[in-house]
């Protein structure tokens, strides 16, 4: 089977800095792939190249090939907009707008020039369903995204994100801010969505990579020391030093 | 190091691990002495200590869930510790073996012995002699010592059959002997089984070492 994105040999520079060495890796579509290493390992940056998120921050350099369904999207002619909107994204603290449940989520879909009020709820509608929130505010629409508890707002980000119908879901630490009970809620909901998306997961919490992912990478230093099925990884990982992060040797 | 006091938990149930070891060795010894010696009240007191054995598996078992519960330990870790849980089931079921010759010891009394014991002894010794260095290659991770400590099953098995037919045709000359020669045999199998065991533990080693437990499929870094 194809991959969803295929990354090769990618370098990433933040000005003279090289954030990422030579990272090829593929993503498969409808599964769960989760990014762990220690803080500056790259991770992030990683994520962020998956829909050009980098270029907002000046300076930064991509060297490789990342092909979403085959196709360059650093290739000249690419729409940014339209790539970040096959591939979405949701970020470690939730953020709502300042705005209603409703207007939060159809934020996307009204960007992209959508009119239709029909067509707007049923998108809101579709997403807040999508992202397990919808039996808990049909009734409140109208009431600020703020209101809402942390859980609820990043689950409001997810629908937000679900609203443009992407392909893939980044997901930056969707969790870290959250107590556990919404962070379970958030694992549990990302097991539907990888039905009809395909979902990568940065993560600290090496529990989480291993309850709720399918495929694990392992960053070192911009590196990707170590890339398999996450029972594997966490079982038998192949890689010393896969093996001494995670046990807490180092890191 | 991080997480040392957890690191040091580790490195308690390994020295657990190996007290056990030595008190199951032990009764081995001490259960064909009762039974070569006629020392029966020898023999009470290895039936009496067993649940000695039992009662310190348990509370490393419970060691172990602990561990798992509150470290959440992977990989090397977490198969050392499943290991751990392995072994102690063995060497428990091993001290079972030992209560088991102590009361056949128990049961023959001071009936007239019916062949001097030369090669339960030997069982034995062949028995211990592998358990000690089976938990040796644990604590070292030498996965190629167990290997070669599991081909020397085969070493206890040959003496076992060869005790079975000597003890065989005593029964096929005499059917008096029966009895006695049957208890023989239990204690042989007691011993047979002692050795089986300890390829058991040596398998564990393997899948510290490697993840495998198939000796075949192992890899390494």
């Amino acid at each position: 089977m194809d991959p969803k994105i295929r990354t090769t040999n990618v370098d990433f520079f933040y000005g003279s800095v090289q954030a990422l060495k030579q990272v090829t890796l593929d993503i498969r579509e409808h599964h769960i792939t989760a990014l762990i290493g220690p803080s500056g390992c790259g991770k992030s940056t990683y994520l962020r190249s998956l829909n050009r998120m980098n270029e907002t921050i000046a300076g930064t350099r991509l060297v490789g090939e990342v092909l979403l369904d085959g196709e360059d999207i650093y290739s000249d002619g690419v729409d940014v907009v339209e790539l970040r909107k096959r591939v979405g994204m949701v970020f470690q603290q939730p953020n709502p707008f300042p705005k209603t449940i409703y207007e939060n989520v159809i934020f996307g879909p009204r960007v992209l020039g959508e009119t239709n009020k029909e067509r707007l709820d049923y998108l809101a509608e579709r997403s807040l369903k999508a992202a397990g929130l919808w039996e808990e505010v049909k009734d409140q629409l109208s009431k600020s995204g703020l209101a809402l508890s942390g859980g609820q707002q990043q689950r409001l980000c997810i629908a937000r994100a679900l609203s443009v119908e992407p392909e893939v879901i980044l997901m930056d630490e969707p969790c870290s801010a959250l107590d556990p009970l919404s962070t379970l809620k958030i694992e549990e909901l990302m097991q539907e969505l990888k039905k009809e998306y395909t979902i990568v997961i940065v993560t600290h919490n090496m529990q989480q990579a291993a309850r709720a992912s399918e495929w694990t990478g392992f960053f070192l230093m911009g590196e990707l020391i170590e890339y398999g099925e996450t029972s594997e990884l966490f079982s038998r990982p192949q890689e010393k030093k896969t093996e001494d992060y995670i046990t807490g040797r180092f890191g | 190091m991080p997480r040392e006091s957890y690191y040091q938990h580790l490195r308690d149930l390994q020295d657990e691990v190996l007290v056990l070891g030595s008190m199951v060795e032990k009764a081995i010894a001490r259960s064909v002495t009762a039974l070569r010696e006629r020392d029966l009240d020898l023999a009470h007191r290895i039936v009496a200590e067993d649940s000695k054995i039992d009662a310190r598996s348990e509370e490393i078992e419970e060691r172990c869930v602990q561990l798992i519960v509150t470290q959440q330990p992977v990989a090397g870790d977490l198969r050392l510790i499943i290991s751990i849980v392995r072994i102690v089931d063995n060497l428990e079921r091993i001290g079972d073996h030992a209560e088991g010759i102590a009361k056949i010891a128990i049961m023959i009394g001071d009936e007239p012995s019916l062949k001097p014991l030369i090669d339960i002894p030997r069982m034995a010794e062949k028995a211990r002699d592998m358990l000690r260095r089976s938990l040796d290659a644990f604590i070292k991770r030498d996965d190629q010592a167990a290997i070669a400590i599991c081909e020397e099953d085969d070493i206890v098995d040959g003496l076992y059959d060869q005790v079975y037919h000597e003890l065989l045709m005593f029964m096929l000359e005499d059917p008096k002997t029966i009895t006695r020669a049957t208890r023989l045999i239990w204690v042989a199998h007691n011993l047979e089984r002692c050795a089986d065991r300890v390829t058991n533990i040596c398998e564990r080693t393997v899948y510290t070492v490697t993840g495998k437990v198939d000796p075949s499929k192992t890899s390494n870094y």
